[in-house]
């Protein structure tokens, strides 16, 4: 019972990496880039969270959206401005530019909020959730939940709309998508503007979880999340979320039965391993060298 | 006719290192310099054998890389473990302290050959990842580790580097690095970064170089991080987490892959702006961040590779390491 209670906690933690690793995924699939800053749009969505929540007093769900909207907007803002005059120029250029985006977003929080952490309100109750002598607290049965009903509309989304339909195609090919008419710059923006406001809901759960949040969360929740969009196969959305919930249950196994401080390398070892055997990680498809 | 201007180049290259040096020495002696600005020199030279090294692997070999901190880490740890226990603070032999930082340094090789064998196979975002993970990997194991005093930190290192080791050593590394780039086997280390299939099928032996380069680089990141550790005497795993690579990649790239001067005038400026804004304390970060993505911006126009085309010895254009092919 005890180690399925640790899979279920796993999973929780997994589903919250899995939300931040769709943003890095998607990105990536799209723009081609990876985007070192998405760990502090998580980071800023959690802030405005706060904010909504502790100084405005305004609802819940308000907080939420209000939340999502920005952090999209952010995201948006952040494309148009450091990425979009470096788009085409070698991935390397774009992700310094990533870098010190994550740099100036985390620095603006220190000095708008300090180093020291904030207490995060508490939005869901506190207890647990018993089924059958097993036991959940309500964040970690809500997390999933919030996970799979984000993932299934976004992969309806994707799949089923005519947007959708433009983002894989410009995914696939960028060039033959332009011919075609599909317009580049809003698909973009778009999936900036999805990744983003997934990762505000990410960033929330990530202060319900942890009720302390400071401007350094959104570091290792990004690395973490971006290793879970890689080992399973990044550019793909069911990859990501099969990696995240992967990561998740290694880290909470790791911890309950090995140690705490190993859990770290434990989840960096498996990437190494699943990239050894698989390098194109998990759902990705081995596109094969033409000379 | 080649050999000639190479030889001369070299020979420049060398006069300038000397005079260089002859006028930081004296600009110390006579306290224009003040001891502050002597520690910023130290901490220049060494950032500059990290980028150039880094350079190798990552510019000339077209390997992305975010692993430079840990291969640091090692030879800071190895170094400062065997110069404590060979009681170097009381012998102050420079000969012990040399051997202690060569240790480092062939430790950092060997660990760069056990890393870089398994994943050299892979390529772009995915290598990048991959070395990235394993700087944390060697993080946990520090902090872990009973012998190097966990996250606490290992104290008592002798303190041993002043400007002159820091100095032969950031030469040797520059001159190691630009003879071999020039040389026959920095030619098919080129080659490899220009186009991997066509390489491997004009008969260069691609995983050996490949190897060759990385672990190379790995050798001098394990040489700066025994003379970092000697100089601050007090070392922490957290010093050398990925951050610490994002660092040293960024002077990488800012300076131009592939160009030893832009890396070592990347390194210098990265080093002293901080330096210089050492008043705007809080806001010292924020502007670090703004500079950089407006430097990356103006570089993506252009504008810095006029500048930097017009600075001599400046052979290789620019290229880029693209993972999504």
């Amino acid at each position: 019972m005890e180690f399925i209670n640790q899979i279920i906690n796993g999973l929780s933690t997994g589903s919250m990496y899995a939300l931040v690793a769709i943003g890095y995924t998607m990105v990536y699939g799209i723009a081609k880039m990876i985007n070192f800053a998405h760990g502090e749009i998580i980071m800023v969505g959690s802030y405005i969270a706060y904010v909504c929540l502790a100084f405005y007093g305004l609802p819940i769900p308000a907080a939420i959206i209000i939340s999502m909207a920005l952090t999209a907007c952010l995201g948006i803002v952040t494309e148009k401005v450091a990425y979009k005059p470096l788009r085409g120029k070698g991935s390397l250029d774009i992700l310094i530019t990533a870098i010190g985006v994550s740099y100036l977003l985390q620095n603006i929080f220190l000095l708008l909020f300090s180093s020291s952490g904030r207490t995060f309100p508490n939005i869901i109750p506190a207890g647990n959730v018993n089924v059958g002598g097993l036991s959940a607290t309500y964040i970690t049965v809500i997390t999933l939940v919030v996970t799979f009903i984000c993932t299934g509309l976004l992969l309806l989304f994707i799949n089923k709309t005519k947007i959708g339909k433009a983002m894989r195609a410009v995914s696939e090919d960028r060039q033959a998508a332009q011919l075609m008419g599909i317009n580049i710059n809003t698909t973009i923006s778009l999936t900036f503007a999805i990744g983003s406001g997934l990762g505000a809901i990410a960033g929330i759960i990530y202060g319900c979880k942890f009720s302390l949040i400071n401007p350094y969360i959104g570091a290792m929740l990004g690395i973490k999340a971006f290793i879970a969009a890689v080992m399973g196969g990044i550019g793909s959305v069911p990859g990501a979320m099969a990696g995240g919930l992967m990561l998740g249950v290694a880290e909470s196994l790791t911890i309950s039965y090995i140690s705490s401080d190993f859990s770290d390398a434990v989840v960096f070892g498996i990437l190494i391993f699943v990239l050894l055997v698989k390098p194109a990680g998990l759902f990705g498809k081995n596109v094969r060298e033409k000379v | 006719m080649v050999k000639k201007i190479l030889k001369s180049k070299t020979l420049g290259g060398f006069g300038l290192c000397i005079a260089v040096f002859i006028i930081l020495n004296v600009l110390m002696m006579t306290k224009v310099l003040n001891s502050y600005w002597r520690g910023v020199a130290i901490v220049c030279c060494i950032n500059i054998i990290l980028a150039v090294s880094l350079n190798l692997a990552t510019g000339y070999l077209g390997q992305l890389t975010l692993g430079h901190a840990g291969f640091m880490s090692v030879g800071a740890y190895t170094s400062a473990i065997l110069s404590i226990h060979l009681g170097l603070k009381t012998s102050q032999s420079p000969v012990i302290f040399i051997l202690c930082l060569l240790a480092g340094a062939i430790m950092a090789t060997l660990i760069g050959l056990l890393i870089g064998i398994p994943i050299l196979r892979l390529r772009g975002d995915y290598l990048c990842i991959a070395t990235l993970a394993f700087n944390e990997i060697i993080r946990v194991v520090f902090v872990n580790l009973e012998i190097t005093n966990g996250s606490k930190g290992l104290i008592g290192i002798p303190y041993m580097t002043n400007f002159l080791y820091v100095y032969i050593f950031m030469a040797i590394t520059i001159y190691v690095v630009y003879a071999l780039v020039n040389s026959r086997h920095g030619r098919a280390i080129i080659s490899i970064r220009e186009d991997e299939i066509a390489s491997e099928l004009a008969g260069i032996p691609v995983t050996y170089y490949k190897i060759l380069a990385f672990v190379v680089s790995a050798f001098f990141a394990g040489l700066a991080g025994g003379l970092y550790a000697h100089y601050m005497t007090i070392i922490m795993p957290s010093t050398f987490d990925y951050n610490k690579s994002v660092e040293i990649l960024v002077m990488v790239v800012l300076g131009g892959m592939g160009s030893l001067p832009g890396s070592i005038i990347a390194a210098l400026l990265l080093t002293l702006i901080p330096e210089l804004l050492i008043q705007f304390s809080q806001y010292r970060m924020l502007i670090y961040a703004i500079v950089l993505i407006a430097a990356m911006i103006l570089k993506g126009s252009g504008a810095g590779e006029r500048i930097l085309s017009k600075l001599p010895f400046r052979k290789t254009k620019r290229i880029e390491v693209s993972g999504n092919e």
